[in-house]
């Protein structure tokens, strides 16, 4: 009986969390879609702000998110997965791998914030890059390399060791194993850690805030090396820096959804990535 | 009898503790050998130094001498690649790649820059050493991973076979497997000693018995006693072994 209850209480609190945690996200997003999804049309992702951001859409800051999101992919992926091969491949237990290990844990748990002024000292003052989608786009590099690193290592690890001496026994290099059986498998892993990391990079606003995102640019931009305009930047000034507040929610909101619909769309990518894997999985 | 592959005062260990002591043998060319001994006696961990698969573990490490033909296998002046492309190896549970059956053989052909106008010919001659060709040879691009388990361990001995090499080392390559695909392995083994030197390690004593010319037991870590199948098996000199083959223990 007792045992009954205990099993019972149980449920109930894990049941109950799990329904907390979606009722959550369930208000946000509803929240967010019934104000906002009045405003995205076709018009609004496509042309520039007009008559002080009142009007008119947020093409800039689509385009300066991909880009940011680019050069982001550009820098953090090859150093990430490199990094996570020699990790798990290469190094050899010791002292110094232990501490690179924690020192990579490490920077995954720094403030979003410090990343900004980081990125603000080296790439912007040091590097000379200016505030600049150049800029932006490293250090949300920096932030993400810690992510990528670990799921790949992770995603590297669940590879058996098994499949890496079939290979070896044949007489191939370890350089040869790795390039063509290890990575290929573990392949599916590395893209879904980094498709997540990318997600989270391109939300974002800490680290562009000083590095690069502007308020408003006039026109379209494409350049690497000026200043940009961002979703999730866009979506903090009309709502809190705007002076006709007010007049700008629908707009705000407009951007948060096109936001999360992009989040979404490469999360709903690493899933069906996933999926495919597992149903493949040999 | 010609010797094919050796070890001399061979001791492992893995960080400070010892786990092959003192070890001399050596393996007669186109001979089945046998490693037999109760588990975690050496005999798996014996097999992996011919062809240096310890390199990979970092706080092993080997001292003695352990030669094929007269090639020391662990000097630096000699490639690990060519020793092992010379020593091929079977695993234990069958490992093939996540590739098709085809490229199972095409790919260390490949990285071993044999022609492409030989590559088709080798394969088929390696499957059907390995008596696999009429199960496979209607879908060679089916994944390796569709294969039963014995038709997938018949492919990684078609793998191994495959490249030509001079010794094939077997660690317990039929454990994993019904009693039908032994016996078919059990047949290969036989077939293939013509044109390989053959060391297996096996758990199965009537296996031993069967397929082996030679048998050595081992035990914690040291080899007690090697010598021909049947007088490893009828007239064992060892109390050790007379009560290991008698089924007293292991």
């Amino acid at each position: 009986m007792k045992k009954k209850i205990l099993y019972l209480v149980n449920w109930i609190v894990l049941i109950g969390s799990t329904i907390i945690v979606c009722v959550v996200l369930g208000v946000i997003l509803y929240d967010i879609f019934s104000k906002g999804f009045s405003s995205v049309n076709w018009n609004f992702i496509s042309e520039l702000p007009t008559e002080g951001m009142t009007k008119g859409g947020i093409l800039p800051a689509i385009i300066g998110t991909t880009l940011l999101t680019f050069i982001t992919t550009l820098f953090s992926v090859p150093f990430g997965v490199g990094c996570a091969i020699y990790l798990n491949e290469y190094a050899k237990p010791s002292i110094l791998t232990n501490i690179i290990r924690a020192s990579i844990r490490n920077l995954a748990g720094i403030p979003s914030i410090i990343y900004g002024l980081f990125g603000l000292a080296l790439f912007v003052q040091a590097f000379k890059l200016g505030t600049s989608v150049l800029s932006a786009g490293l250090t949300l590099g920096l932030l993400s390399l810690p992510y990528i690193i670990t799921t790949a290592e992770e995603a590297l690890k669940r590879i058996p060791i098994s499949m890496r001496e079939a290979t070896l026994a044949l007489g191939t290099t370890q350089f040869e194993t790795i390039k063509d059986i290890v990575l290929p498998k573990a392949l599916p892993g590395i893209l879904t850690g980094i498709i997540l990391t990318l997600s989270r990079a391109a939300g974002e606003t800490a680290p562009i805030l000083f590095t690069g995102v502007a308020f408003y640019i006039n026109g379209l931009s494409f350049s690497v090396n000026k200043e940009f305009m961002a979703l999730p930047y866009h979506l903090y000034m009309l709502s809190t820096q705007h002076q006709s507040i007010e007049q700008v929610r629908p707009l705000a909101y407009g951007t948060a959804v096109v936001l999360i619909l992009l989040v979404f769309i490469l999360n709903s990518i690493a899933f069906y990535i996933r999926f495919k894997q597992n149903s493949t999985d040999y | 009898m010609e010797i094919k592959l050796s070890a001399h005062s061979l001791n492992l260990y893995f960080g400070k503790k010892k786990i092959l002591k003192n070890i001399n043998i050596d393996f007669d060319k186109n001979q089945v050998t046998s490693l037999i001994g109760p588990s975690g006696c050496g005999k798996s961990t014996l097999l992996r130094c011919f062809n240096r698969m310890h390199d990979l573990t970092p706080d092993a490490k080997i001292e003695g001498i352990l030669k094929l033909d007269y090639l020391d296998i662990y000097d630096k002046k000699n490639s690990v690649t060519d020793i092992r492309r010379r020593i091929g190896m079977v695993f234990q549970k069958p490992n093939p790649l996540p590739k098709s059956v085809y490229e199972n053989l095409s790919y260390a052909l490949k990285i071993h820059q044999f022609s492409s106008k030989e590559i088709p010919q080798l394969i088929e001659s390696a499957l059907k050493e390995s008596y696999l060709w009429d199960e496979v040879k209607d879908d060679l691009k089916k994944p390796a991973v569709k294969l039963s388990g014995g038709q997938q361990q018949r492919l990684c001995i078609a793998r191994a076979v495959v490249l030509r090499p001079e010794v094939i080392l077997m660690d317990e390559p039929c454990s994993s497997l019904d009693p039908i695909s032994t016996n078919k392995i059990e047949d290969l083994i036989n077939s293939l000693k013509k044109d390989y030197t053959i060391v297996i390690v096996t758990h199965n004593m009537q296996q031993a018995r069967r397929i082996s010319d030679k048998v050595a037991f081992m035990y914690l870590g040291e080899v007690i006693e090697f010598g021909t199948t049947e007088n490893i098996f009828k007239n064992p000199q060892n109390e050790l072994t007379k009560n290991y083959v008698g089924g007293h223990f292991g």
